[in-house]
């Protein structure tokens, strides 16, 4: 019963994820962009806007000159959650890929890294008066959502171990539509029902940032507007004005 | 310099570090407003003179527009995660305390009302993301708040995310124009520079004689006669300036330069009595069709005088739309010389003419000043110069330490891309916003103070109209004098010896020799 629920659960969070994100990126992709807003520093080229971006995703370039502190811990946490991300391919993959087999100690370690890095972003969002101040509730919820997910994980990985082949073997018959038997183990499955969570709500919160970084014009231009006329569809049908100037009395 | 006066009567408080961020001080600045406009102030700008009766339905309806329209406010509006980066960045912050000045604080005043109405969480759950709807007291507060924004986009280059708190601003504006609460200051000067060509609603014989005045004190000091010519058909290059340059200072005495080095380049060139502005408020005011009327007037008069290329003078959010924007609402420009860039700034003018040899320089001529440069908001992080990236900043520095011997450069993170507003742009230069442009001011000052106390920096120097009459305003406030701003051209004209022009050393001996 719960196996099938969760199930249901899964491929509904699966189908709004995707369907979701891709309409907000079309939405992002179709709207158009009047004018050249590109901010400095500037790249001139296709190609620095490319290496700019490459320094954004990968190094968090502007944070980390406007932020430190902030820098540390969405640093810690984003790039902890990718490798705990890539070790959990190995619950979806049969044989496991090399790679994954490799880097299991690490991916095991850097959970602790991700909710060090929750738990820094969150005491900053509570004890930073300004930062209080800008925080609505949704916000602490969203951080109290990732914690759920990396707390129990952990807790899983380190405490209570939990019947892991089983989970994998659930995960593969998800994989092709044949619903298996889940543990019930109360841990595991507030760890799952926490992971569907954040996957129907990605789309329609501020989660989206991370599609929505790469539809910025100030950060994806390229400064290149007086060489190359930069001109949206909207604007090339506004009504014409009068090419030469209009005679009148001077006073 | 004067004795700093810091305990002046409703003066600023000394800040000992630009970057000193204060202690959040809620509604600090919650009264202070900027004056509305009149009917006569929004109607010419085409929009309604007083505030509609169904304008939250219309006010919506244009937000959802401006998303639909705008690509920069839509995924502005949904990625901000309220990291807090920017939250330090403001001059209005830093110089208020008031936290609506903190960036991310000035988006949400809008971004609570677009996720009422647009995003499903703030539909069914507004007390979870801080939804709100749009009531009358939301409006005012757009407007006290969004007119507390220079739009200088120090917070675009802190966001992790490109967040430019400046196109939320110039949305606000102008869905407030749109329901007919328009900011007097801005919409007033559109409206006159829509009748006249200018910001000042100066016709063209009153231009004709402040441009005949000002050759006649360029013969008087050099003993050339050095033309400033005005509507001259077929002239080579036009010249686009702010109609500031005609009567403030020390802004002239930058318009002064300009001509010296024209000159000195043996150029032909005019300025156009019908695109007699630089400026262009229509950006200030986030409007599209304005922006791009007003800049259609340059294509016009280029076109007009048949003139081969556009200069344009120091004025920094017109260097914005010139750089950015006036290929984009004014080009293509197939009819001017291709071989320069189009338009050109005339620091690059000016930096070229000093690597062809064209100019004479005597840097002494300005050893009485020890500078430093303050680069404007807008020339900073919205346009470039020259052919290398970061050439905004650097040519600038070029062309200074090419005519004065005492140059220095105030602290690292006030300066190039993270230069302070002067505390006056994007359309708060206006009386009735003074307690907020001295206060917004401080983290500038503050810098100035400290080369002031380190290295004996007595002048500073900008290429922006606008900081140039700011600066001169709130100076005094900081313990300089007013004319301790000066304009880049102003240091060239000092310091260029023209062919032919008397030097000192010589009328000294003309005037014994009689």
């Amino acid at each position: 019963m719960i196996s099938t629920v969760f199930a249901v659960l899964f491929y509904l969070a699966t189908i709004l994820l995707v369907v979701g994100v891709g309409m907000k990126v079309m939405k992002y992709a179709r709207t158009p962009v009047p004018l050249k807003i590109v901010v400095s520093p500037a790249p001139r080229t296709k190609r620095g806007v490319v290496l700019r971006m490459f320094r954004e995703v990968i190094f968090f370039e502007s944070l980390f000159k406007s932020n430190k502190w902030i820098w540390i811990f969405a640093y810690l946490f984003h790039w902890g959650m990718l490798i705990v991300l890539l070790r959990h391919l190995r619950y979806f993959t049969e044989p496991v890929w090399w790679w994954v087999e490799l880097m299991q100690p690490l991916g095991k370690l850097m959970a602790f890294v991700m909710l060090a890095g929750l738990l820094g972003l969150w005491a900053r969002r509570i004890f930073q008066e300004r930062i209080r101040y800008i925080s609505n509730p949704s916000d602490h919820l969203m951080l109290a959502l990732l914690v759920g997910i990396a707390g129990t994980g952990t807790l899983m990985t380190y405490v209570t171990r939990t019947d892991v082949i089983m989970v994998k073997s659930y995960m593969l018959g998800l994989l092709r539509f044949d619903i298996r038997e889940l543990p019930l183990d109360p841990i595991l499955l507030s760890h799952l029902g926490l992971v569907v969570i954040l996957m129907i709500i990605f789309p329609i919160s501020k989660l989206i940032h991370a599609p929505g970084l790469f539809f910025a014009p100030s950060r994806t231009q390229v400064d290149n507007a007086r060489e190359k006329r930069h001109i949206s569809k909207w604007a090339r049908n506004l009504p014409p004005l009068p090419e030469g100037i209009p005679k009148k009395k001077e006073g | 310099m004067a004795a700093l006066d810091m305990n002046a009567e409703g003066g600023p408080k000394f800040v000992g570090d630009p970057l000193k961020i204060p202690k959040i001080e809620c509604g600090a600045m919650m009264d202070t407003n900027t004056y509305k406009a009149a009917p006569a102030h929004n109607e010419p700008l085409g929009f309604p003179g007083e505030l509609l009766e169904n304008w939250q339905e219309v006010a919506i309806a244009k937000l959802g527009e401006l998303a639909a329209t705008n690509r920069a406010f839509q995924v502005y509006l949904d990625t901000c995660v309220k990291c807090g980066a920017c939250t330090d960045k403001c001059h209005y912050f830093l110089g208020t305390g008031d936290p609506k000045n903190m960036p991310v604080a000035r988006q949400d005043l809008l971004r609570s009302v677009y996720r009422r109405y647009y995003t499903f969480a703030g539909k069914y759950f507004p007390w979870l993301v801080g939804a709100r709807d749009l009531t009358r007291e939301v409006l005012d507060e757009w407007y006290t708040y969004y007119h507390q924004c220079s739009q200088c986009r120090r917070c675009a280059v802190a966001c992790p995310y490109g967040i430019d708190t400046a196109e939320i601003s110039m949305a606000a504006r102008e869905i407030l124009d749109t329901v007919g609460v328009g900011q007097k200051y801005c919409n007033e000067i559109i409206a006159k520079l829509k009748k006249t060509g200018n910001n000042l609603g100066m016709n063209p014989k009153a231009l004709r004689a402040t441009l005949e005045d000002l050759e006649e004190d360029l013969e008087e000091e050099t003993g050339i006669p050095i033309k400033l010519p005005l509507d001259v058909q077929g002239a080579d290059i036009l010249l686009i300036t702010p109609s500031a340059d005609f009567f403030a200072e020390p802004h002239i005495d930058g318009l002064l330069g300009y001509a010296k080095v024209f000159h000195a380049a043996g150029v032909n060139w005019t300025i156009s009595s019908y695109a007699s502005e630089a400026a262009n408020f229509g950006m200030f005011i986030g409007s599209y069709e304005n922006m791009r009327e007003v800049s259609w007037r340059i294509r016009q008069a280029a076109k007009d005088l048949g003139v081969k290329r556009i200069v344009f003078g120091e004025c920094g959010h017109a260097w914005r739309v010139g750089y950015s924007f006036l290929n984009t609402l004014a080009g293509p420009f197939d009819f001017l010389d291709q071989n320069y860039p189009i338009p050109q700034h005339i620091m690059e003018f000016t930096s070229d003419a000093i690597d062809d040899g064209l100019l004479k320089i005597d840097k002494s001529k300005n050893d009485e000043f020890v500078m430093t440069y303050h680069d404007s908001c807008n020339v900073a992080r919205g346009s470039a110069m020259g052919r290398k990236e970061g050439g905004q900043f650097d040519l600038p520095r070029k062309v200074l330490q090419a005519v004065c011997n005492h140059y220095y450069e105030m602290e690292r993170d006030t300066i190039r891309e993270n230069t302070f507003c002067c505390g006056g742009g994007g359309g708060l230069l206006t009386d009735d916003l003074m307690d907020l442009r001295i206060k917004g001011a401080a983290p500038r000052m503050t810098a100035m103070q400290q080369v002031s106390a380190d290295h004996g920096v007595t002048h500073m120097a900008a290429i922006c109209a606008i900081c140039k009459t700011q600066f001169s305003k709130v100076m005094p406030k900081y313990g300089y004098e007013m004319d301790n701003i000066m304009s880049v051209h102003q240091l060239v004209a000092n310091a260029v010896i023209l062919d032919g022009q008397e030097t000192e050393a010589e009328a000294a001996t003309a005037e014994e020799t009689p």
